[in-house]
C-alpha cells in the first residue's frame, strides 16, 4: 500500500514539474534557447508573491494577477536587452549570458530578501494542508491536485494557443524556420519576444505553487531549473505532452526513491535522467526510433 | 583561403619576434615564481597556489568550451571528485602528495566512460546534463561514510608536514601542474588536435565530412579537462585542508571558471590565463564585500556575453593582430607590414 501511496504522490510531484517545465520547454522548442535563468525566475515570481501576501495581505492567487503581467513583461525585455543580442552571436552564448543572469538574480535577491527561508503556505489558509482520501486509503492533498489541474490546463492551453490562434501558426513558423517565417511576412523578433513573455507567463504560475506547496530561499532557483530540465529532457524537449510524461517519470522516481533511501529522492531523479539519455543513444530498433522521436525538437504540438 | 596576389609572396609563419619575447619571458617569469617560497611571505605563497589553481580551472573549461565546444555547468563535478579522490586515497595509507597526482589520474580514466555518453549530448543538452552529472556524484560522495554526509572531512595525512613545508609543497605542486598543464595546451593546439578541435567548434558537421575525428578529439579534450578540473580540486583541499562536499560540488566553481574565461577571451590561449589573473584581483579586493562580490560577477559576465562576447584578449588580437603565444599561423607578405592572425 505504501508503494501505490509513493506511487500517486509521484504523479501529484509530476503535475508540479509538468507547469515548472513548461515554459522552458516552450522557450527551447520554439528558439532553441535554454534558459538557465528559468528556476531563478520562477523563485523572483515566489518573492514577488511573497511580498504581497505579507505586506498588503492579499492572497497569493490573486496576486498573480498582478504577478502574471510583470513577468511576461520581465520576459518580453528580457528577450529585447539580452536572449536577442546573445543567440545573435552564436549557439553558446545564451547559455552564458542567461546563467550570468541567474548569478545575479539569485545574490540580488538574497541582498534584498535575506537568507530566510519562505513560504506562501501560510497564506492560502487551509488549501495548503486539506486533504482527499481515496479508496484504498490514499491521501491526496488538494493543493497537489490543484497544481496538477493548473499544469494541465496551461500546457493544454499552450498546445490550443499554438494550434489554433494567429499567434500560434505565427510562432510555430518562426520556430520551423526563422529566416523563411520572414520572407512570409512573420516579424520573428517579436514573435520570439512574445513567446519569451509567454514562457515567463507559467513561470510565474510556477513559481506560485512552488512557494504554495514547499519553502523556498534565494538559491532554491538552480535546483527547480535542473528538476524543468530533467522533466524536459525525459519527455522530449519542444514536445509540451512529452513534458508532462517527463514531469510525471521524474517525480514518481523520485517518489519511489525517497521510500528506498533517505538519500533517495534526488539521486533515483537524477539516474533516471541520465538512465533515459543513455537509453535513448544505445536502445535498438524500434525502441530506439520510438525513443528518437523524444529527441529535442521544435514545438508542433 | 585567399589567393596572394602576384606582385607580393605571402609567407605563414607562427613565431614573430613579439611571442619569441613573449614566450621567453613566460619560462622565466615561472623560473622565478619556482623560487617564491624562498623569498615570499607565507600569506602571499596562499594566494598565488589560489591564483595557479584559478589558472588551471580556466585553462581547462576553456580547453573544453573554447575549443571543442563543448560548453558544461559541470565541471564542479571533477573539482570535487578530485578533491575526494585525493582525501580518499590519502585514507588508504598513500602519501598525501601522491595522492594528488593519484586522484587527478584516477577521476580523469573515470572521465573516459563518462565521456562515452555525455558527448552525445549537443549544446545545452550537454551544459546540463554535466550539472546533473555532477550533483548526483556529490550525493553519491556524501553515501561514503568517510565523508560523513555534509559535515565533511579533512586531509589529515597533510598535518604530517611542518606548516610552512606543507604550504611550500602545495605552491610548487600547484605551479607545476598549471605549467604542465598550460605548456600541454599549447603543444596539443599548435598540433592537429588543435586544428581539428577548432573545425568542430566552428561547424561541427563540416569538420567531420573533411575528415576529422570529430568524437576522438572531443574526448581528448573532455578527458583533459576531467583531469585538470580534478588536479584542481585536489590542490584545492591540499590548501584548505578540509573537505565538505557542497563547497566542492558548487555551481560556484563553474560560475568562477564561466566568469575567467568569458572576461579573458573564449577561444584564445592567452584569455583564460589573463581572466584568471583579472578574477583573482577582483576576488582579492572586493570578495569580502560577500552577495554583491557575486551580483558584481554574475552582471560582469552577462555584459561581457552580450557586449563584448570575445573577451578582453580575443578584442587584443582582433584590433593590434598580436599573439604573444603563437598556437595559430599568421600571414604576412614579404614587405612586412600588417601581418594579420589565422
Amino acid at each position: 500500500m505504501i508503494w501505490l501511496n509513493q506511487l500517486v504522490q509521484g504523479l501529484m510531484l509530476g503535475g508540479y514539474y509538468a507547469l515548472l517545465a513548461c515554459g522552458l520547454s516552450f522557450m527551447f522548442g520554439v528558439m532553441r534557447i535554454i534558459n538557465l535563468a528559468h528556476g531563478s525566475l520562477a523563485v523572483l515570481s515566489a518573492y514577488l508573491l511573497f511580498l504581497l501576501a505579507d505586506r498588503y495581505d492579499i492572497h497569493p492567487l490573486l496576486g498573480l494577477v498582478a504577478v502574471v503581467p510583470a513577468m511576461a513583461l520581465l520576459g518580453w525585455v528580457l528577450h529585447r536587452l539580452v536572449l536577442e543580442r546573445s543567440a545573435r552571436a552564436g549557439a553558446l552564448l545564451p547559455l552564458l549570458s542567461t546563467f550570468g543572469l541567474a548569478t545575479v538574480l539569485d545574490n540580488s535577491m538574497f541582498q534584498v530578501f535575506g537568507a530566510d527561508t519562505r513560504s506562501l503556505a501560510p497564506y492560502i489558509d487551509s488549501l495548503s494542508y486539506d486533504s482527499w482520501t481515496l479508496p484504498g486509503g490514499v491521501i491526496v492533498g488538494q493543493l497537489s491536485v490543484l497544481t496538477f489541474v493548473v499544469a494541465l490546463a496551461l500546457l493544454g492551453g499552450l498546445h490550443l494557443m499554438l494550434a489554433r490562434t494567429s499567434l500560434g501558426r505565427r510562432i510555430r513558423a518562426a520556430a520551423h524556420d526563422a529566416d523563411t517565417a520572414q520572407l512570409v511576412g512573420v516579424n520573428a523578433r517579436s514573435v520570439y519576444a512574445a513567446s519569451t513573455a509567454i514562457a515567463l507567463t507559467t513561470v510565474a504560475i510556477a513559481g506560485a505553487f512552488l512557494a504554495m506547496r514547499a519553502t523556498f530561499d534565494p538559491y532554491t532557483g538552480p535546483q527547480q531549473l535542473i528538476f524543468a530540465f530533467e522533466a524536459v529532457v525525459i519527455g522530449g524537449a519542444g514536445s509540451l505532452w512529452g513534458t508532462l510524461i517527463g514531469g510525471i517519470v521524474l517525480g514518481v522516481a523520485q517518489s519511489l526513491g525517497a521510500q528506498v533511501h533517505s538519500q533517495g529522492f534526488l539521486i533515483a531523479g537524477h539516474t533516471t535522467f541520465l538512465v533515459v539519455l543513455l537509453a535513448r543513444e544505445y536502445a535498438t530498433g524500434s525502441f530506439r526510433r520510438w525513443l528518437r522521436t523524444l529527441r529535442l525538437r521544435a514545438a508542433t504540438p | 583561403m585567399n589567393m596572394p596576389s602576384r606582385s607580393t609572396t605571402v609567407r605563414v609563419t607562427r613565431w614573430t619576434s613579439t611571442s619569441i619575447a613573449a614566450v621567453s619571458l613566460i619560462i622565466a617569469a615561472q623560473l622565478l615564481l619556482a623560487l617564491g617560497p624562498l623569498f615570499l611571505s607565507a600569506n602571499v605563497v596562499d594566494r598565488l597556489t589560489t591564483l595557479f589553481i584559478y589558472g588551471i580551472l580556466a585553462l581547462m573549461w576553456n580547453a573544453l568550451a573554447g575549443y571543442a565546444g563543448l560548453l558544461s555547468v559541470g565541471q564542479q563535478a571533477f573539482f570535487g571528485l578530485g578533491a575526494y579522490a585525493a582525501v580518499r586515497l590519502a585514507d588508504f595509507g598513500v602519501s598525501p602528495y601522491l595522492a594528488l597526482l593519484l586522484a587527478a589520474a584516477v577521476v580523469g580514466v573515470l572521465s573516459l566512460p563518462i565521456s562515452a555518453f555525455m558527448l552525445k549530448l549537443r549544446g545545452g543538452e550537454f551544459a546540463i546534463g554535466m550539472w546533473v552529472l555532477a550533483e548526483l556524484l556529490h550525493l553519491l560522495v556524501n553515501l561514503d561514510n568517510l565523508i560523513q554526509g555534509e559535515t565533511g572531512t579533512s586531509l589529515i595525512a597533510l598535518q604530517r608536514y611542518a606548516a610552512d613545508d606543507r604550504r611550500a609543497y602545495t605552491y610548487w605542486a600547484a605551479l607545476a601542474t598549471m605549467a604542465v598543464l598550460a605548456w600541454l595546451v599549447f603543444v596539443m593546439l599548435r598540433g592537429k588536435i588543435g586544428t581539428a578541435a577548432q573545425a568542430i567548434r566552428d561547424n561541427e558537421e563540416a569538420a567531420g565530412s573533411v575528415g576529422v575525428r570529430v568524437l576522438a578529439s572531443k574526448r581528448l579534450i573532455f578527458v583533459l579537462s576531467a583531469f585538470g578540473c580534478a588536479a584542481a580540486g585536489a590542490l584545492w583541499v591540499a590548501s584548505s585542508i578540509t573537505f565538505q562536499p557542497k563547497t566542492y560540488f558548487s555551481v560556484q566553481w563553474t560560475a568562477y571558471m564561466i566568469f575567467m574565461v568569458l572576461v579573458g577571451g573564449i577561444g584564445t590561449y592567452e584569455g583564460p590565463i589573463l581572466g584568471a589573473v583579472l578574477f583573482f584581483t577582483i576576488e582579492t579586493l572586493f570578495g569580502a564585500t560577500g552577495v554583491v562580490y557575486l551580483i558584481g560577477l554574475g552582471a560582469t559576465a552577462l555584459l561581457f556575453a552580450l557586449l563584448l562576447p570575445r573577451g578582453i584578449w580575443g578584442e587584443v588580437e582582433r584590433r593590434l593582430g598580436l599573439q604573444l603565444l603563437p598556437v595559430g599561423y599568421r600571414l604576412s607578405d614579404s614587405a612586412g607590414d600588417s601581418p594579420s592572425t589565422r
